[in-house]
């Protein structure tokens, strides 16, 4: 094809993700460099017949000249980086200082929002990812087990928790975990404790939330393994058991080398996808309990106060978490590519 | 099939069977027990006493003289007025459907059919676009959105969500225009078709499977966004999902869990025709990425 005719097929979309994917990166950048311009403030005097008051005014044509002159803001640096709402540095020296033991720095370290929603979203990514692909690969082993003819059923109702949307998801599971819903009234029978509630507990809330996450993205992965399943060379399988393989061992050493690419592709999609949680805190009300670094930007935006400058600060750190999630997979591809060139 | 080698011992496939049932119960049964619920009062549903009232409807029984009742679904729908935002999600869903298959199908096919270097680092680039978080890329809109006043409508939203669908949408379409081969167009070109015609009379009419699939995934995309419609769109201009969600903050207080309830019950019904109807397109779209490597 021409680079011409390319060209004219491709800028659509090219445009379309420019100004609403690639512009948005760089006005984060942006608001997260330069704050707003303060207004400019003037002592007026009045005097009346009682007597002179000064009061303070906003001097509008000055503001106005000022936020003419860089329209941008005034530049800040890396200044908002470092305050309270973003990496504290700071207050984090502080902490260092003063806290005596490791223990007593985590706890005091996750009282700052940042390192808080930090915690909560990496623990998040890095317990439900693997888990997930665990319960994914068992569920497509055990479907591709049974008769042909129940096959489609199972594979219908296993769709449902990842088709289904997010919020709406974690709604469901939240009021059937909640004390006066019937799995909270399971889990408080079977604990032996009538007071217990999930919603008043965090170590409860985040294992929720974990099982939530893997209840809503294993089913990604039953699907994907399950087609790669479907291709497993008979051969391979065959010899594997005439050299007397047991069942362990036929997938240990036959089918899940057999998988590994899949693994690693739903293992990519899916660390990219937990990293940015949000929803289901949303829908679990579990903010007092744990917060992610989405969940934080929205709290900026939305909040009484718009902290757009926080929102954007925290938006950049998020992007270059995510840019270091990703980077392993870009070295490799970029190998590849040069090896192939 | 069935060899002798193959015919697994009788604990195994007990084992199977009852990991495969708990797994059935897992992922469907909350879903019906909230169906259930949704026609009951909020003292059943959420019931302290005793769990099987939210099977029976005791309190719903006392309340209404039977046993279901459809008041939550009358508040959500006719009171909260949730009709307004399912046509507003309709209406998102439709336009960004539409117009993403439009734009990501003249791309995805310049991007399979270009033999250049930069197709590799487009993709790169869509991938790199993929895993940006939506949350993030909002809050570069939003100064944006406030200065040039197009906050709060509907086009707006359906713009943006477009945009965030393609990286999406070009991975998916280019796998899907891969496996058409490239001799069909090459031979339709020597006949004196331009590019574009051999595109539009050739290849899109074999290719209407892959783009059922990718419309299914762009569609459940703008039905289940909520960062994106949450702070983009006003309160008049709502659609379902933020309608839920600003639910759960005023009627929670008033005790009227059960309109959440209803409306989330009522936000579900679609999804569930639609994998009814394109199970096989969405396996196959699940797939189709994966499975090539």
């Amino acid at each position: 094809m021409k680079h011409k005719t390319f060209f004219w097929f491709f800028l659509p979309t090219a445009a379309a993700m420019l100004v609403f994917i690639f512009a948005p990166i760089v006005s984060v950048v942006m608001q997260s460099v330069f704050l707003p311009h303060e207004a400019v403030l003037v002592e007026v005097e009045n005097c009346g017949p009682f007597g002179c008051t000064t009061e303070t005014a906003i001097d509008q044509e000055a503001t106005d000249r000022l936020r003419d002159a860089s329209p941008l803001g005034r530049f800040s640096g890396l200044e908002l980086y470092f305050d309270r709402s973003n990496l504290a540095s700071a207050e984090v020296a502080e902490i260092w200082r003063t806290t005596e033991s490791w223990g007593a720095f985590g706890s005091e370290l996750y009282d700052l929002p940042f390192y808080r929603a930090m915690a909560f979203t990496l623990t998040y990514t890095f317990t439900v990812t693997p888990l997930l692909i665990a319960l994914g690969f068992f569920i497509a082993v055990a479907v591709n087990s049974v008769t042909r003819q129940i096959r489609g059923f199972l594979i219908f109702f296993s769709l449902l928790p990842m088709i289904v949307t997010p919020l709406v998801g974690s709604l469901i599971l939240f009021w059937m975990i909640d004390a006066r819903g019937v799995l909270g009234n399971l889990i408080s029978y079977l604990a032996n404790d009538p007071g217990l509630s999930l919603k008043a507990s965090t170590p409860l809330m985040w294992i929720s939330l974990i099982v939530y996450g893997i209840w809503s993205s294993a089913p990604f992965a039953f699907v994907v393994f399950y087609a790669g399943l479907q291709t497993v060379p008979q051969d391979t399988l065959e010899s594997a058991q005439i050299d007397g393989a047991t069942r362990a061992q036929q997938i240990r050493y036959v089918i899940v080398p057999h998988l590994m690419p899949l693994i690693t592709f739903v293992a990519l999609i899916q660390l990219m996808d937990n990293f940015r949680v949000f929803e289901p805190i949303v829908g679990f009300n579990a903010e007092a309990h744990a917060r992610s670094l989405s969940w934080k930007i929205f709290n900026d935006l939305t909040g009484e106060t718009q902290q757009l400058s926080a929102a954007a600060t925290t938006s950049v750190l998020t992007i270059l978490c995510v840019a270091l999630l990703l980077s392993p997979v870009l070295v490799r591809t970029w190998r590849d590519f040069r090896g192939k060139a | 099939m069935a060899s002798k080698a193959q015919r697994k011992p009788l604990t195994l496939q007990l084992a199977l069977v009852a990991f495969l049932i708990v797994w059935l119960i897992a992922a469907a049964f909350p879903f019906l027990w909230t169906l259930w619920g949704s026609f009951k009062v909020e003292l059943d549903f959420f019931s302290i006493n005793d769990w099987t009232n939210a099977l029976t409807g005791d309190r719903t029984e006392q309340t209404y003289g039977r046993p279901f009742t459809g008041a939550g679904y009358y508040g959500a729908w006719i009171q909260e007025e949730f009709w307004r935002a399912t046509i507003n999600t309709f209406i998102v869903c439709f336009f960004v459907v539409c117009t993403s298959l439009t734009i990501g199908t003249l791309g995805a096919y310049a991007l399979s059919r270009s033999g250049h270097n930069y197709v590799f680092w487009l993709l790169i680039i869509a991938l790199i676009f993929r895993a940006m978080p939506p949350i993030t890329l909002v809050s570069g809109y939003l100064p944006v959105f406030f200065d040039w006043n197009i906050w709060g409508y509907l086009p707006t939203a359906i713009i943006a969500l477009v945009a965030i669908n393609q990286p999406f949408t070009l991975w998916m379409l280019h796998s899907f225009f891969m496996k058409i081969p490239k001799d069909l167009d090459e031979s339709a070109k020597v006949d004196g078709c331009t590019q574009f015609q051999a595109f539009w009379h050739v290849i899109i009419p074999v290719m209407w499977p892959g783009v059922i699939t990718t419309g299914l995934f762009s569609f459940l995309l703008a039905y289940n966004d909520f960062a994106v419609t949450a702070l983009v769109l006003s309160e008049s201009n709502r659609t379902m999902i933020p309608e839920i969600a600003a639910f759960l903050g005023t009627t929670q207080t008033e005790g009227n869990v059960m309109f959440a309830v209803a409306a989330v019950v009522s936000a579900t019904v679609p999804l569930f025709i639609l994998v009814m109807f394109f199970q096989r397109q969405i396996v196959s779209g699940l797939t189709a990425g994966a499975v090539k490597g």
